[in-house]
């Protein structure tokens, strides 16, 4: 490839760029809408109802007094580290998003490494969170970020596990490729040869990116809001869109890696070939939407975790169920390739 | 080898102070925890942020004029704190309500047992990481503040009951409404039980925390279903029935380890039997006088006409009666109780025959109750120290008086 960029490549990467992070800034601000309204649903009650028709504009609404708010830092916080701590969180989530395709071709960097590339930076965004709980000198925000490192820790392992297990039934660690592999394959999408993968990956995803029933980190009754408890105005901001951010990148990496991406299944193309008109970034944003759904739904249904309960979960569980998986697809594909 | 000593390293301590604003102390409760980790090693609770003196208050009081006071002891479910007041009053001074007063009075309780423990079911919930379970409870609690409302006028500090009947008389149409509400709401328990009882989560955090067998809970004074949880059938309305508890038929749900779950299982429990209470009260409510002949009056006689009884202290105005400083009650003292939303609720009343309390001493359960926290917490996870909390029942209101 010619390493050299001309001013017209430059520009349209910008351009790209700029376009990738609005849409995602964009869902994530009407994610805490429709999260706001579908748990309103299921509670019997509205929702956000007031700010333009149907409450349409109250994430526009939250967004300006969130910004408008005084930005507070503790007298007895270090500053430095308390400052970059929500910018580090931001960062290495969003950096995420130049390696997730969005249809054939549309993407920021297909890197060969793709996967791994998401797991490296989920991890160390969860820096950001342990320094916030440090660096804040507070009781609360030191246990969240505690536990948030212990928690990451262990389901990293699990997320992995389950991941490695699709890395080695498409051959290849490149998030494009991986799409193409479940299209050539028998079933269209790895959800159902890897449905144990599928179960792991999902608890972990809930897990990695602190969603209940596994937000301990930020457990509101027992540290008022974890790290979060001395943040407040964009800071505070930072790590909402952070969290949130996390939470597309985990539905991505579920429906390009089980879900088949944007494509549909050949035989459901066969039976009902009037599909194809639909654009594959049209049957990757729903593929995600599902996901986001579930994490709402399952945020309206579920009691929280505590924490030993959490890592016994973790190790006991899932890790070995990653193993077993791991071990099964590495069997079949000893046996029939 | 002799003489070598290792030296003892004390595990640092992380001191958290838990309060008194915190989302889950329900008030303004402290919590003074030192962790080992994430484990309790030492619990103190510390109260006394919500006291307004409420027991000295009553001194200055006469006996109608405290009933408004207890509204504020347990503002969850005041209507109790009401009646057993009340009752307290009577027993002293020998007033029979009539039926339907009891009958009414027995109602209204029963639906702010229901509220109570529907309220205790959203925050308990709440506590634990659930949340739409909340919401859930405020739509039927909404629904029976307005019942309670359409009955005496108020939605927290009720002053329903007054010394030898109640206030108001309630109209048949708020009863019939009450009984559609009744049928329905078994159902609606069933769909909170839905959310809770099976759910594996709620399991894990409620199975085996807070732990307290019979002898302790015994020792640690806890009443109501903090102690029938540990499987002590204690229950004020069937051992020392008043008002209409023993013309109705109910059971006192039980529980069996003591722990968190069963604690949570005897509540939803009681809100059935509640539920049952409230509806045979509105099959045989009966029809006739609200107040007792003899009861007390609560107007200023009209000036310059003085409504006094021939016979004796009890119908007269009463407040004229302190006037002249006439020895108008009998002198003595009386512990009564009742059984109250979070446990036993007494009244310790002492009368000098002035016409107000010498002294009122109020037996609350929920600072009873505190008094268990540091058991209950020992060892545990801090986690489980929020659902303690919560499993104990506790309002500060009442707690700190």
């Amino acid at each position: 490839m010619d390493r050299t960029l001309d001013f017209y490549q430059f520009g349209f990467l910008v351009l790209k760029t700029v376009f990738i992070f609005a849409i995602t800034l964009v869902h994530v601000a009407f994610t805490t809408y429709a999260e706001r309204k579908i748990i309103g649903r299921a509670q019997a009650r509205f929702g956000p109802k007031e700010v333009g028709p149907h409450g349409i504009l109250q994430p526009l609404a939250d967004f300006l007094k969130i910004f408008g708010k005084e930005d507070i830092i503790p007298q007895s916080a270090y500053q430095p580290v308390f400052k970059i701590a929500p910018i580090i969180v931001f960062a290495f989530t969003a950096v995420n998003l130049t390696v997730i395709p969005f249809e054939q071709g549309f993407i920021l960097a297909d890197l060969n490494v793709g996967v791994l590339f998401i797991l490296a930076s989920a991890s160390l965004a969860v820096y950001g969170i342990i320094l916030a709980g440090w660096s804040s000198n507070s009781r609360y925000s030191f246990l969240g970020g505690l536990r948030s490192a212990a928690q990451v820790l262990s389901y990293e392992i699990a997320l992995t596990l389950s991941l490695a297990s699709v890395v080695l039934m498409a051959g290849s660690l490149k998030l494009s490729d991986i799409v193409v592999a479940q299209h050539n394959s028998f079933f269209g999408f790895y959800a159902i040869p890897q449905i144990i993968g599928f179960v792991v990956f999902v608890i972990a995803a809930f897990a990695e990116t602190n969603r209940t029933p596994f937000d301990l980190p930020e457990a509101e009754t027992e540290l008022v809001a974890g790290y979060l408890t001395e943040y407040s105005a964009f800071r505070y901001a930072l790590f909402f869109l952070g969290e949130y951010t996390a939470m597309y990148i985990m539905a991505s990496l579920a429906a390009l890696c089980y879900l088949g991406g944007w494509t549909v299944p050949k035989y459901v193309m066969a039976i009902l070939p009037f599909l194809k008109w639909i654009p594959g970034w049209v049957w990757f944003l729903l593929k995600v939407y599902l996901f986001i759904f579930l994490y709402i739904w399952v945020r309206a249904t579920f009691p929280r975790y505590r924490f030993d309960q959490l890592l016994s979960l973790g190790w006991k569980v899932l890790i070995p169920l990653g193993f077993v998986n791991l071990f099964i697809t590495i069997l079949f594909k000893k046996l029939f390739a | 080898m002799k003489g070598y000593v290792l030296e003892q390293i004390e595990p640092s301590k992380f001191v958290l102070q838990m309060g008194p604003h915190h989302p889950a102390t329900h008030g303004v409760l402290k919590l003074f925890l030192e962790l080992e980790g994430e484990r309790v090693a030492r619990c103190r609770p510390e109260v006394g942020y919500l006291h307004r003196g409420i027991e000295k208050l009553a001194e200055t009081k006469t006996y109608p004029q405290v009933v408004p006071l207890t509204d504020r002891l347990d503002y969850i479910a005041s209507m109790i704190n009401n009646v057993g007041y009340c009752v307290a009053v009577e027993r002293l001074l020998g007033i029979e309500p009539p039926p339907r007063a009891k009958f009414l009075r027995t109602m209204v309780c029963e639906l702010s047992r229901i509220s109570n423990h529907l309220l205790w079911l959203a925050t308990h919930a709440l506590d634990i990481g659930a949340m739409t379970v909340f919401l859930y409870c405020f739509r039927e609690r909404e629904q029976i503040l307005w019942f309670l409302e359409e009955i005496c006028g108020a939605r927290l500090t009720f002053s329903y009951p007054r010394i030898g009947g109640v206030r108001i008389d309630v109209e048949e149409k708020t009863l019939e409404k009450i009984d559609r509400f009744i049928d329905g709401f078994f159902q609606k328990i069933d769909e909170y039980e839905g959310l809770l009882t099976e759910n594996r989560i709620w399991i894990a955090r409620t199975r085996g925390v807070g732990v307290i067998n019979p002898e302790d809970a015994i020792a640690y004074g806890l009443t109501g279903p903090s102690l029938r949880g540990s499987g002590i059938n204690y229950d004020v309305r069937k051992h020392f029935p008043y008002d209409a508890y023993s013309e109705v038929d109910f059971e006192v749900p039980v529980g069996k380890h003591g722990d968190t779950y069963d604690r949570y299982l005897c509540r939803v429990q009681e809100m059935r039997q509640s539920a049952k209470i409230v509806k045979q009260c509105i099959q045989k409510m009966p029809e006739g006088s609200i107040l007792a002949e003899n009861a007390i009056e609560l107007d200023l006689p009209p000036s310059g006409k003085k409504k006094l009884h021939p016979e004796g202290w009890s119908t007269g105005a009463f407040i004229s009666f302190l006037k002249e400083k006439e020895p108008l009650l009998p002198e003595g003292e009386i512990y009564s109780a009742v059984e109250g939303a979070k446990g036993e609720l007494g009244f310790f009343i002492i009368s000098d025959g002035s016409g107000r309390p010498y002294r009122v001493r109020i037996r609350v359960p929920s600072f009873i109750h505190i008094s268990a926290i540091p058991k209950l917490a020992e060892g545990q996870f801090l986690a489980d120290v929020v659902a303690i909390i919560g499993t104990l029942d506790i309002v500060m209101g009442e707690a700190d008086k």
